[in-house]
């Protein structure tokens, strides 16, 4: 499996690290978050069959955080985008 | 000297002018480079060659490569020796070693035969029936049954061959170099695509290799040769022989095993065998098809063999297999093994077809070469001791049972074609499902799921003309899938192949041949497992339904052939038991691999120092001149102690320990993670990942800060200093270092992608040592200049820049012994140079360097956790650190610690532990009982010998142990068998008024 890494280009799997759902969102005042809410966050995954949105991390490259669009049931990678923000004269 | 009784003086792909010396089961032998083992034996006339798995019934050569069941070899000596070798696909050189398997004392006479004897005790499943029974017996039934029942020996010394990895792209992959992937492979060479052939053998031709047919033009291995020059003078070509596609993984990856130098001894720095991980844009399998065996009465003697086999053994190595041949076939490929075996010089008796009427254009070639053909006849039984002697045939009638008396032939060697099943191995590793042709009776690639396509045999073709067109369509579709334009391959267009008209007359399914009385005799359907018709029947018998419930409870299809010759002929069985077609009964899972594979191979060169290499720090040479005991510590080499002359490890610790306390030490401590937070928001962000407050951290401070996982669980610990308004330098623990930087990074650009800051590890930059005890500012203040060092300019927990010996350092005043103690930083490449001026400073002191021990004796007896105690289980509050969680304000882990079960009063608490006697050591590892109820309190989780009270002390976490200083309880050990009444304490030793670091 290769994972088109936006930084570094198309790289075994064998590189990343995988990290889990990435639409997964951590609730915005966790201290307001009902338990159910917090537990759901935390502890529970789905685990879809199809078109996936992951975090994998690129351990043994620029070690940076990477968003993939993996297709769980063929393994397919649809395509895969940096994370954060990108503003000022970041690189 | 040279002689090989079945070899014959001309002909086949052997190179008379290079002989090979080999040796099997301690004889020495004969062979001509370019033989198999298999083939070299039988040119010896060696017919036994193994004796079966489970009966030990003498068994010899039946196919001729990757379906062998029998001819298994332990191959090579020592470390380098290797289980279950399939003599047919061993490439013979000088100095080969092989041995049969299985047998003992010799594979002629095997006192483990017996068994055969004593077959009705052993049915299908009769481990779980019989020996399993009762549970305790089974523990002493294990080793003389398994010992008995065995393959081959695994090498009981480390291999010292070496083995590499190799990835690779292509747009277009080929498996297989037989004729339909010779066509494949120009026709998808000529469109410019970057193409790979792959092909098991050591040369390209595949089956052609054996059969030596005829194209219009000539020879077709004079096409194959041609095709193979046209074939390398492509530039973006890649041919690989002698490996083997052993998996298709997701993605179009294919997992091959090259066999580099199994064949001849490696050049320097070249590697036994090498892995590729091939990535394909598209797969053109042409993978061929295996030959079926057939059950009937003793079909696994010695000299019964595939027709194929026979045929190849005989036109490719110019070895007759036999003297006096009977065929038996129901289908039209056995009809020219007949011919080309009695053109070799084998004499052929009989043809015996099970076809009522088999093609008349192949009966008339019989005729012509004197073979007499008898249709409508099976081989009832094979009859010989130890090897075959004769064959009874008998007519059969519709039913395919056999009629009146048979009749005998005498014979030496019986050649056997139940039809082909195609590869579909790969095909169906890639998630497609082979589907049931009844046309062919055999398993055909169903949809591709993957970007791939069968040609070939390996999708039922039979003839060569049908093969070589098939191959070139599915290698031009794949160019094209792939986005190539097509060009003219002329050396397709030229393999033309004038019909002959065989190969159209449908075989007979029929794969099994049971007399209506007459003596019992076992059918072998898996020579490998030997596992019987009867066998299957049971199995149905006793309810299994489902062919991957036989196939575990018979063995049927288990083992290194993984069921290429028997398996159709198992799964036909099946449904006739069941009374279904066998289109329903389905076929078991292909998996990877395809053969065995080496575990060397797919480990590559992560294996020992490469697997995890060693990390060294900038000061590693110092420490080994200095007398280092170095110790392995995660990735990391570290000093346990340095030790002098006449000193155990033990006086080292304590003097070492004792140095510090006293006087001056110097511990490297480099390998911490470090980090450099940069940017306006830095501060904001360790707010959100440390439990406790950063915001009134003043520029030149430092501060202890504690990391939570989300769950509520401390992560990690160490310090912070905040280098500038906006820029600071954190410390992690050694163990979490990675984890630490990946999770703050994940934190960073997922969680918080608004924030402005930057992240840098700078564990590698910076060499870390901490110059501890009283008189460390003393030493200190000798060699470092522009930095004022007193308490009033350095406070405890304060920072600044000076240098030392001209060179940039950051000196911290923290502490991790309890001490007064400083961490200095400095680039790497000077931390030797700074750490030599260190000691001459302190040499007038005493100073002496001190290992991981001392550290850990240090900081247990001032009660600083680490390992031991942050083992994934303690909250802040379990560690004494939960005054340190700010009043407001959220950070990772903040919600979680509302949980009941954080807040629980009967938590494991941190406490201090001493020997009731104040002399036993307590036992590492103990856990802490009352010695009044059955359940364990806690646990110890450190132990150090305490320099200052010179006693034995440890750590532990206790269940409420906060309230229940003063308790005596036991510290107990049942693997040391060892029981100390301990007395529970405060976690801090000494100082606990913090008097030594603010000095």
């Amino acid at each position: 499996m290769l994972i088109p890494c936006p930084h570094c280009g198309q790289r075994p799997h064998s590189e990343f690290t995988y990290g889990g759902d990435a639409t997964l969102r951590r609730p915005s005042d966790p201290a307001l978050a009902a338990d159910e809410e917090w537990l759901d966050y935390l502890y529970l995954r789905d685990n879809p069959r199809g078109l996936h949105r992951e975090f994998w991390h690129h351990t043994l490259g620029c070690e940076r955080w990477i968003e993939v669009r993996r297709d769980t049931l063929t393994h397919r990678i649809e395509g895969a985008s940096a994370t954060g923000a990108r503003r000022g004269t970041r690189t | 000297m040279n002689e090989q009784p079945f070899r014959n003086e001309t002909g086949g792909l052997i190179d008379r002018a290079r002989p090979v010396r080999f040796v099997f089961n301690g004889r020495r032998y004969w062979g001509w480079d370019g033989d198999t083992l298999a083939s070299a034996l039988l040119a010896n006339g060696v017919r036994i060659v193994g004796r079966s798995f489970k009966y030990h019934r003498p068994r010899g050569v039946f196919g001729l490569g990757a379906e062998e069941p029998n001819a298994l070899v332990q191959l090579g000596l020592g470390g380098r020796s290797e289980p279950n070798s399939r003599a047919t696909q061993i490439e013979i050189f000088d100095g080969l070693v092989a041995e049969s398997q299985n047998c003992w004392p010799s594979v002629r006479f095997d006192l483990g035969a017996a068994t055969g004897l004593f077959s009705r005790l052993l049915p299908a499943g009769f481990y779980y029936k019989t020996f399993m029974w009762p549970p305790r017996w089974w523990m002493r039934y294990e080793r003389p049954i398994r010992a008995m029942a065995g393959m081959g020996r695994c090498a009981d010394a480390p291999d010292p061959e070496r083995y590499e990895h190799r990835h690779a792209h292509c747009d277009v992959a080929v498996v297989g170099g037989g004729p339909a992937g010779i066509a494949a492979a120009l026709a998808a060479g000529a469109s410019g695509a970057r193409v790979c052939l792959v092909d098991e053998g050591a040369r390209l031709g595949g089956m052609l290799l054996s059969t030596g047919e005829q194209m219009d033009e000539g020879p077709a291995l004079d096409w194959v040769a041609e095709a193979e020059t046209e074939l390398q003078a492509l530039p973006n070509l890649r041919i690989l022989t002698r490996a083997t596609v052993f998996g298709y993984y997701d993605d179009n990856q294919l997992g091959i095993v090259e066999r580099v130098a199994d064949h001849r001894a490696p050049a320097p720095g070249e590697p036994r065998q090498r892995v590729w991980h091939l990535h394909a844009r598209q797969v053109v399998l042409a993978t061929g098809a295996h030959e079926r065996s057939i059950a009937f009465g003793d079909n696994d003697l010695p000299g019964v063999m595939l027709a194929s086999a026979a045929r190849g053994y005989a036109n490719r190595y110019a070895v007759r297999p036999g003297r006096a041949a009977v065929m038996f076939t129901n289908n039209d490929t056995a009809y020219g093994a007949a011919l080309d075996l009695q053109r070799s010089g084998v004499a052929v008796t009989a043809l015996v077809d099970l076809r009522a009427e088999p093609p008349t254009v192949l009966a008339s070639r019989l005729a012509a070469a004197g073979i007499e053909l008898i249709p409508g006849s099976a081989a009832v039984h094979a009859t010989g001791g130890r090897e075959v002697r004769a064959v009874a045939i008998s007519r059969i009638d519709e039913a395919g049972v056999p009629l009146g008396i048979p009749r005998e032939i005498p014979c030496d060697l019986l050649c056997i074609s139940g039809g082909w099943n195609p590869a579909v191995h790969l095909h169906a590793q890639a998630r497609g499902k082979p589907v049931y042709d009844p046309a062919i009776a055999a398993f055909l690639p169903g949809n591709p799921v993957q970007a791939e396509r069968s040609a070939g045999a390996a999708r039922g073709r039979a003839s060569l003309g049908a093969c070589i067109a098939d191959g070139a369509a599915a290698g031009a579709a794949a160019a094209a899938a792939a986005g190539f334009q097509l060009k003219p391959a002329p050396l397709v267009t030229r393999a033309a192949i004038a019909d002959d008209g065989t190969g159209q007359t449908p075989l007979r399914a029929i794969w099994r041949i049971v007399p209506a009385g007459g003596r019992k005799r076992k059918r072998f359907v898996d020579l490998q497992n030997d596992v019987t018709d009867e066998d299957i029947a049971l199995a149905v018998r006793e309810g299994y339904r489902s062919v991957e419930h036989v196939k575990r409870y018979t063995t049927l299809g288990m083992g290194t052939d993984q069921g290429k010759t028997s398996n159709t002929v198992g799964f036909a069985h099946i449904a006739a038991a069941l009374g279904g077609d066998i289109a329903a009964v389905g076929t078991t899972s292909f998996r990877p691999p395809y053969v065995p594979v080496a575990l060397g191979a797919l480990a590559g060169m992560e294996g020992g120092k490469h697997f995890l290499p060693n990390r060294r720090t900038a000061m590693h040479e110092w420490h080994l001149g200095a007398g280092a005991l170095m110790l392995q510590s995660g990735p990391w080499l570290r000093p346990q102690c340095y030790l002098r002359p006449g000193e155990s490890i033990d006086e080292a610790v304590r003097r070492e320990a004792i140095g510090v306390r006293n006087g001056v030490g110097l511990v490297d401590v480099s390998t911490l993670g470090k980090l450099e937070l940069f940017g306006p928001d830095a501060v904001e962000f360790l707010e959100r990942v440390y439990i406790n407050r950063w915001r009134s951290l003043r520029v030149d401070r430092c501060r202890y800060g504690v990391m939570l996982r989300e769950d509520g669980i401390v992560f990690d610990d160490g310090t912070t200093t905040r280098i500038g308004n906006t820029h600071f330098f954190m410390t992690t623990t050694t163990g979490q270092a990675p984890l630490v930087a990946r999770r703050l990074d994940y934190c960073r650009s997922v969680l918080w992608p608004e924030l402005d800051l930057r992240i840098v590890n700078v564990t590698e930059q910076w060499a870390g040592m901490t110059i501890a005890g009283p008189d460390s500012r003393r030493v200190l203040a000798r060699v470092v200049e522009k930095l004022d060092v007193s308490s009033e300019a350095l406070p405890y927990m304060g920072y600044g820049t000076g240098t030392i010996g001209g060179i940039s350092v950051r000196v911290f005043r923290i502490s991790f012994s309890g001490d007064l103690a400083y961490e200095i930083y400095a680039p790497a490449g000077f931390g030797t140079a700074i750490w030599e001026r260190l000691m001459q400073a302190g040499a007038e002191f005493g100073i002496a360097p001190y290992g991981i021990d001392a550290l850990n004796t240090l900081r247990v007896e001032k009660g600083h956790v680490a390992g031991g105690e942050l083992d994934g289980r303690v909250t802040a509050d379990d560690l004494g650190l939960g005054r340190m969680i700010k009043p407001d304000g959220d950070f990772i882990g903040r919600r979680s610690l509302s949980r009941p079960g954080l807040r629980d009063p009967a938590r494991w608490q941190l406490v201090g532990l001493m020997p009731e006697d104040r002399n036993t050591p307590v036992p590492p590892g103990a856990k802490l009982v009352d010695g009044k109820s059955d359940r364990y309190l806690g646990e110890i989780t450190s132990t150090a010998w305490s320099p200052v009270l010179r006693l034995p002390i440890a750590l532990g976490l206790l269940s409420g142990g906060r309230s229940r200083h003063g308790e005596r309880l036991y510290a107990t050990s049942p693997l040391a068998g060892r029981h100390v009444p301990v007395i529970v304490g405060s976690s801090t030793f000494v100082d606990p008024e913090g008097k030594r670091l603010h000095a």
